[in-house]
């Protein structure tokens, strides 16, 4: 190949391989897996510890077969070639060798067997939990409901906080806990034993904190549940664990575990919180005040399929801008947004006051410019029923 | 050099005209099992660099973090369409093909026990790829909810998913075809004096692989078939709203998937028990206690199929 031609492959190479240096930066990451990491997660439950022990009690057990069937094999191979003359064994059949090695391998199995259920069947025993959390998994986040115990009433969404600009413009530099972290985390006291009871509003996840040994695929439709009981204060991070769609990998899960005063000051402020955020249902707002907070919802929860340009992705998801939909009559659009349509998940889960901000937003924005533009959360309530 | 006079008379023994098609015909009207095991071997191929590329697609997207290449959706078309490829287009294929190639050979059989059936089984292939590979070109392209294909998230999905499941359905029907003639082939066109226990072992591990075959594919698509129903015909087998589970549609396709991956190993290890003994210049050892292990594999792969689950 001529010297230009491939002066020019190395030139484009090059290229793209400095892009992506910033993504090189290699530091352990504080919640999550450490530089050239290769076992599971340090433990922090009794059932992670368990877990962890189980796995390493397998992995020996598999160490010695190998090393006893490939010591075998390369001693046959590199022995008994044929160059070496060696005569074989004229036995081709063994009662006594075929029970040996069904006999041998089944006492194993049931040793590796007898304390992993003593395991699964801890795994398994939710009761006398101290506080109970139902997290429910939807299209593309997780929604928390503090619903027995201290703490009871707190109840919020959790999307993932890391900016979209990360993940698709290789020149920005990755956070630390990149696609690891929330907005709002889950908080709960050391040493208490939690039950989460899991489920999904659309389609299967599954709910996964390595860190703890849980993980339970929330299944539309059924309640599961699964239980932790922290040892150690800090924050633990895991991900959404089952294929529910194109955002599958952007919806992680974040548990922080403080001492018992922390948790009862943080649940206190949370319920102030909420009650205060709870949008008076009868104030009438303005154009601006909507789009204002129709902006951040629109960033928040629209921005992945509609894009920031309002354009969309051509043959796969609709522009918003100059769309018949928005800047037609409000009522269908308001039907769109809260039952969804085709892949459109719907957004029922939102609070009125989001999805009449996010629709007054877009009717309002980039060249819309609708005659109906303004949708009061009084209008998306009643669009409920 | 003497000159053939066609004999145009009734007498069709010297009409040799029409024994040994050339060109097209021979490859679309092939009766002949080595010819069809051709076929499916080079059909195997081509789909195996086909989902080769795909593959190639989801490395290229992972080879640094963030999203480079692709929308996270076509990244997951791609993991779906790779391995719905390579299990139903090169892996099942490839081991039909040396089915086709060996199994006559080795038993001293003169061709497959329905050699017009055996041509339908493989004819069938192309189409169903073609169904297969163009669903990437439909609105809201191939289907994005792995190969397991699991229920909710395959109800959202857009024309790609029927197409994939007719795909599905289709190569289904071939594999049956298949594995009845492979039983049929095996237990009735033995030469004389070779009992089923002198049988070569890759005879074997395929004749229980055609009951592992005959005995699972139904059941899968009977699984598409109810995902094809809820999707389109208002059934709610796997929609806990309309009182179905979607728990059920993973019982229903591992009862399938479990002794599937049986089905693409058992006559990997026919094979190898003649390449080793072929090499280490010995008869295989414990032919009798292989046949009854291989069996016993087959039927204990219907009872483990919950280990596939995730409730």
């Amino acid at each position: 190949m001529e010297i230009a031609k491939r002066l020019q492959s190395l030139m484009v190479g090059t290229a793209l391989l400095v892009t992506g240096l910033p993504s090189w930066a290699v530091v352990d990451s504080p919640g999550g897996p450490a530089v050239l990491q290769l076992n599971l997660q340090p433990p922090v439950t009794q059932i992670a510890r368990e877990i962890y022990s189980l796995h390493n009690l397998m992995l020996y057990i598999c160490l010695v077969i190998f090393l006893a069937v490939f010591a075998v094999m390369f001693y046959s191979i590199i022995k008994h070639r044929k160059s070496k003359g060696h005569k074989s064994a004229s036995f081709h059949e063994s009662t006594t060798v075929e029970i040996a090695w069904t006999v041998i391998p089944f006492l194993i199995v049931i040793g590796m067997a007898l304390p992993a259920t003593k395991t699964v069947v801890s795994m398994k025993d939710t009761s006398n939990a101290d506080l109970t959390i139902k997290a429910t998994g939807m299209q593309w986040k997780w929604g928390y409901d503090y619903i027995k115990g201290e703490g009871t009433g707190v109840s919020f969404l959790s999307s993932m906080a890391t900016p979209r600009e990360q993940i698709v413009d290789p020149t920005k530099i990755k956070s630390d806990n990149y696609l690891l972290e929330v907005d709002n985390e889950i908080v709960v006291p050391v040493n208490k034993k939690v039950r989460m009871i899991v489920t999904a509003n659309d389609v299967i996840h599954s709910w996964s904190i390595p860190a703890f040994g849980v993980k339970q695929d929330a299944i539309p439709g059924f309640v599961r549940d699964a239980w932790f009981k922290a040892e150690k204060t800090g924050v633990y991070r895991g991900q959404c664990s089952e294929l529910c769609g194109k955002e599958h990998a952007f919806m992680p899960i974040v548990v922080k575990v403080v001492t018992d005063d922390e948790y009862t000051q943080w649940a206190g402020a949370k319920i102030k919180e909420q009650a205060a955020k709870a949008d008076d249902p009868n104030k009438v707002w303005t154009v601006d005040e909507l789009k204002q907070r129709g902006a951040q919802v629109y960033a928040a929860n629209c921005v992945a399929c509609h894009q920031a340009t309002g354009k969309g992705v051509p043959g796969a998801f609709p522009a918003l801008d100059g769309s018949v939909v928005v800047t037609g009559p409000k009522i269908e659009q308001i039907k769109v947004v809260l039952n969804g349509r085709n892949a459109m998940p719907a957004w029922k889960m939102l609070s009125d006051t989001d999805i009449a901000a996010a629709i007054t937003y877009t009717r309002n924005n980039w060249s819309n410019k609708a005659q109906e533009n303004i949708v009061q959360p009084a209008e998306v309530l009643a669009a409920r029923k | 050099m003497s000159t053939t006079v066609i004999d145009h008379a009734p007498d069709h023994s010297h009409d040799h005209a029409h024994d040994h098609p050339h060109g097209w015909r021979r490859w679309l009207y092939a009766t002949n099992h080595k010819d069809i095991g051709t076929l499916y071997l080079f059909f195997a191929l081509t789909m195996l660099m086909v989902g080769g590329v795909l593959a190639m697609g989801i490395r290229a997207e992972l080879f640094q973090p963030g999203l480079q290449l692709m929308q996270p959706e076509f990244f997951n078309q791609l993991t779906t369409m790779h391995g719905l490829i390579m299990i139903f287009g090169a892996i099942m294929p490839a081991f039909v093909g040396f089915a086709n190639w060996m199994i006559p050979l080795q038993i001293g059989a003169s061709d497959m026990a329905f050699a017009r059936m055996n041509n339908f089984s493989f004819w069938l292939l192309p189409p169903a790829a073609i169904l297969l590979v163009t669903s990437f070109l439909v609105p809201g392209g191939a289907s994005a909810a792995g190969w397991t294909m699991y229920a909710p998230l395959s109800t959202q999905m857009g024309p790609g998913m029927d197409m994939a499941i007719f795909a599905v359905h289709i190569m289904g029907a071939s594999s049956i075809m298949g594995a009845i003639n492979i039983i049929t082939t095996v237990l009735n066109m033995r030469a004389p004096g070779m009992t089923l226990m002198k049988m070569p072992m890759f005879c074997w591990t395929w004749l229980i692989t055609a009951y592992l075959l005959i005995a699972v594919m139904p059941v899968l698509a009977g699984a598409i078939t109810m995902t094809l129903t809820d999707r389109h015909f208002g059934t709610s087998f796997f929609n806990a709203a309309g009182g179905g589970d979607p728990v059920m549609f993973q019982h229903i396709f591992w009862f399938f998937g479990h002794p599937e991956v049986y089905i693409m190993i058992l006559p990997a290890f026919g094979i190898i028990s003649h390449i080793i003994p072929a090499f280490a210049r010995k008869p295989l050892f414990g032919y009798a206690s292989m046949v009854y292990a291989t069996a016993s594999i087959a039927i204990l792969s219907f009872l483990v199929s919950a280990n596939h689950w995730n409730a």
